[in-house]
């Protein structure tokens, strides 16, 4: 099986969607011409002609507006921005309109649209290149939030995206575009074609939105991650030597809660890890919902570790990324260690 | 260099406030039929003083004059007339309605009537509005049961948006009236998305936007400008400058800006103005626009200067930041009256039809009100159920709205 990058993979999923659907367009800032600031649209525009692929004004409200506009129509804007860090321009039309268009229309009116937005540090990326907000998109009804953790799935669930009918919003951790990433900065970084995930088919195929992926089975406790910190968890586990269970959420809403229900009954113990800051994080509801569901099955307090309460550093990019090392001692504190 | 002295902060004024006389004399108002109708294909770097005037067909004496005048029929004009007198009644018994406790909120078109009901017959059917909430006109032109409006206006049973939505936000896929919204002039930029995927899709549908005065001042407006110039979009940019939005007068949003259509010539987009009371000149005006639009000459922006004469809702008291006079003092007067004159004029109407049509009129709107309220009002008789809130979020419900649809026991 073909191994490629996320990025390649990413762009593959837009292909073959724009190959089987002509109501498919793709746009956004440098998305066109120039194939993205992140190569993740490259040769699309040559392929399917500048009115399938384009380049958006800089303006993120125009670039979401115009595809809700486009959806109303009938069809199926796949539109980008550049990071997540610059959607908050674009919050109005996603949270006041595109989520809320089916059923403030009673139906009459739908939104297909996929926002793909580059999401998470670890790249020295300063305040406004490394934010994590989904916990801005979970809050709101109407959404669907992905979050693709290697090739394999971001193909598939960008796939399935698409194909969706309700708006999703399609958050990308550009610090896995190349290759897998726990945390290690330290350490050379290993690319997508020597790992499993990286083999990703050619044609069509999804991953469905709403199910959750077993990363790595094991008894002690279940850790509950996505993007990013999966591989920061495998790191932490391999170093602690806890038999913990990792779950990939993948899509973070609608939610796999069955998948997690079953874990945490099985192993007692939870440990949930984001990039994102601490406070009212996607992690409140994560830990939230294994209390309310697990509580006689708990043996210890459920643990969150987040990102601090502070916007995203530069220069303390790795006392403020939440790494194997942070992870390790929430596992052993979990396990009464 | 010269001493400026101390900065001193500018904070724009009407002219008139609550028990000061109403003074329009400020607002130039040129000759009907004075400014030239120009072909379609015109380059928009000439006309840019049709930003800065005022295209009118109707004159004093009720007659039709000029370059924009004569593409309606005798039957066209008399249904526009009985059109605007629906919405007029209707906005009329529907402000009763509320008041009377039947439903929880109204907003009215008083003065405005031309607007939307005059546009809507320029368009062809498949054409997308996207309005704001004062233009029902475009439903009550098209068409559109009035007892399904008031059915969403007391959110009762057979409302068409299951009690979801406020009233008056409605929604017509059917009538070419896209769903309406709270959020201000995100629509704007939306119609600009309709109609760059219509001619994406080599389709021959054009969209129309609607946006108020005070509303341009959202970055939304600045938004669906630049895509509309970009992309050459065939939609037609519609500005509503009723002179306020809610208390605040219409220069707190037009600034220094000589106009609001003004705002469209620096995104090269061909501006025109007109007499947002005269049935004719909107007409006219909005057929020019529509059919550059179809002819792929790309977007034109229209202010229509009119005067909001009533309330700007069921919950507002205009009295207490205008004149209560200041509406009789408006130049360009009401727009029933101006259509009746000119139909009279016409010799194809009287005092004595116009008064027989009120009342037959009123009867329509009464029996029609009498139907939706069989359905229910607000407060009583049949209304949605509980089950309609959880529905229609998402096209599949997802397990967690199952699991609260079943914790609310529904």
């Amino acid at each position: 099986m073909p191994r490629r990058t996320m990025i390649e993979a990413i762009r593959d999923a837009m292909d073959v969607s724009m190959g089987r659907d002509d109501k498919v367009v793709v746009f956004g800032e440098d998305v066109g011409f120039f194939g993205g600031v992140f190569r993740c649209t490259q040769g699309l525009q040559a392929k399917y002609g500048k009115s399938r692929c384009f380049d958006a004004p800089i303006n993120e409200s125009g670039i979401v507006g115009s595809a809700i506009g486009m959806a109303a129509y009938g069809l199926k804007p796949c539109v980008e921005i550049q990071f997540a860090d610059y959607m908050y321009p674009a919050y109005d039309q996603l949270t006041q309109e595109a989520a809320r268009l089916r059923y403030r229309s009673n139906g009459d009116f739908t939104c297909p649209i996929v926002v793909r937005m580059p999401t998470g540090g670890g790249i020295f990326g300063g305040q406004t290149h490394s934010q994590s907000p989904e916990a801005l998109f979970t809050h709101v009804s109407g959404l669907k939030t992905v979050v693709p953790s290697n090739p394999h799935d971001a193909k598939g669930l960008l796939i399935a995206a698409i194909e969706d009918p309700d708006p999703v919003i399609f958050l990308e951790p550009k610090r896995l575009y190349n290759g897998p990433f726990d945390g290690h900065h330290d350490r050379p970084v290993t690319p997508w074609s020597k790992h499993a995930l990286g083999e990703v088919a050619d044609g069509h195929y999804t991953v469905p939105l709403g199910k959750a992926a077993i990363r790595r089975p094991g008894s002690a406790v279940t850790v509950l991650a996505y993007g990013t910190m999966v591989y920061v968890a495998q790191a932490a586990v391999e170093e602690t030597g806890i038999d913990a269970e990792i779950i990939d959420l993948r899509t973070l809403l609608p939610l796999d809660l069955d998948a997690i229900v079953a874990s945490v009954k099985k192993t007692g113990r939870c440990v949930i890890v984001h990039e994102a800051t601490l406070t009212s994080g996607f992690g409140a509801e994560l830990s939230a919902l294994v209390q309310e569901n697990c509580f006689y099955h708990l043996e210890a307090p459920v643990a969150r570790v987040a990102g601090w309460d502070t916007p995203y550093p530069h220069a303390q990019e790795w006392d403020y990324f939440p790494g194997p090392a942070r992870v390790g001692r929430a596992l052993l504190e979990t396990m009464g260690a | 260099m010269a001493d400026a002295g101390m900065l001193r902060f500018h904070v724009p004024e009407p002219e008139v406030r609550p028990g000061g006389t109403p003074d329009f004399s400020n607002v130039p108002i040129p000759k009907a039929g004075s400014v030239p109708r120009p072909d379609i294909d015109v380059d928009p770097r000439t006309i840019r003083d049709y930003a800065f005037s005022i295209i009118r067909v109707l004159n004093r004496n009720g007659e039709a004059v000029g370059p924009w005048a004569g593409l309606l029929s005798s039957d066209e004009l008399l249904a526009g007339l009985r059109h605007m007198m629906t919405l007029r009644t209707f906005d009329a018994r529907m402000q009763m309605a509320q008041r009377q406790g039947k439903t929880s909120f109204y907003m009215q078109h008083l003065g405005e009537e031309a607007v939307a009901c005059a546009f809507r017959k320029a368009l062809a059917p498949g054409d997308m509005n996207f309005p704001t909430y004062r233009q029902a006109g475009l439903l009550i032109a098209d068409g559109y049961p009035m007892v399904t409006m008031m059915n969403q206006i007391y959110s009762n049973e057979a409302d068409p948006l299951k009690g979801r939505q406020l009233p008056i936000m409605y929604s017509s896929k059917e009538h070419g009236f896209f769903s309406i919204s709270g959020n201000l002039a995100t629509q704007y930029i939306q119609a600009v998305g309709w109609a760059m995927a219509s001619a994406i899709s080599n389709d021959s549908k054009i969209a129309a936007a609607w946006i108020g005065d005070g509303s341009t001042a959202e970055s939304d407006f600045h938004s669906a400008l630049v895509f509309a110039s970009t992309y050459k979009a065939p939609v037609v940019l519609n500005v509503v400058n009723n002179q306020w939005a809610i208390s605040t007068f219409q220069g707190i949003a037009r600034g220094g800006s000589g106009t609001f259509a003004a705002r469209g010539l620096g995104f090269g987009i061909p501006s025109l103005r007109v007499d947002g009371n005269d049935y004719l000149a909107v007409h006219a005006v909005a057929k020019w626009a529509a059919e550059r639009a179809r002819s792929n000459l790309g977007p034109t922006l229209v202010e229509y200067v009119t005067y909001r004469a009533g309330a700007h809702s069921s919950s507002d008291d205009p009295s207490a930041y205008r004149p209560k006079t200041e509406s009789d003092a408006w130049p360009l007067g009401d727009p029933i009256v101006r259509l009746k004159n000119h139909l009279i004029q016409l010799g194809i109407w009287s005092d004595e039809r116009h008064a027989q049509a009120e009342a037959e009129i009123l009867d329509t709107v009464i029996a029609a009100q009498k139907e939706a309220e069989s359905h229910g009002t607000l407060h009583a008789g049949g209304k949605p159920s509980t089950r309609d809130m959880f529905e229609g979020l998402y096209a599949e419900m997802p397990p967690h709205l199952r699991r609260q649809r079943q914790q609310a026991g529904v």
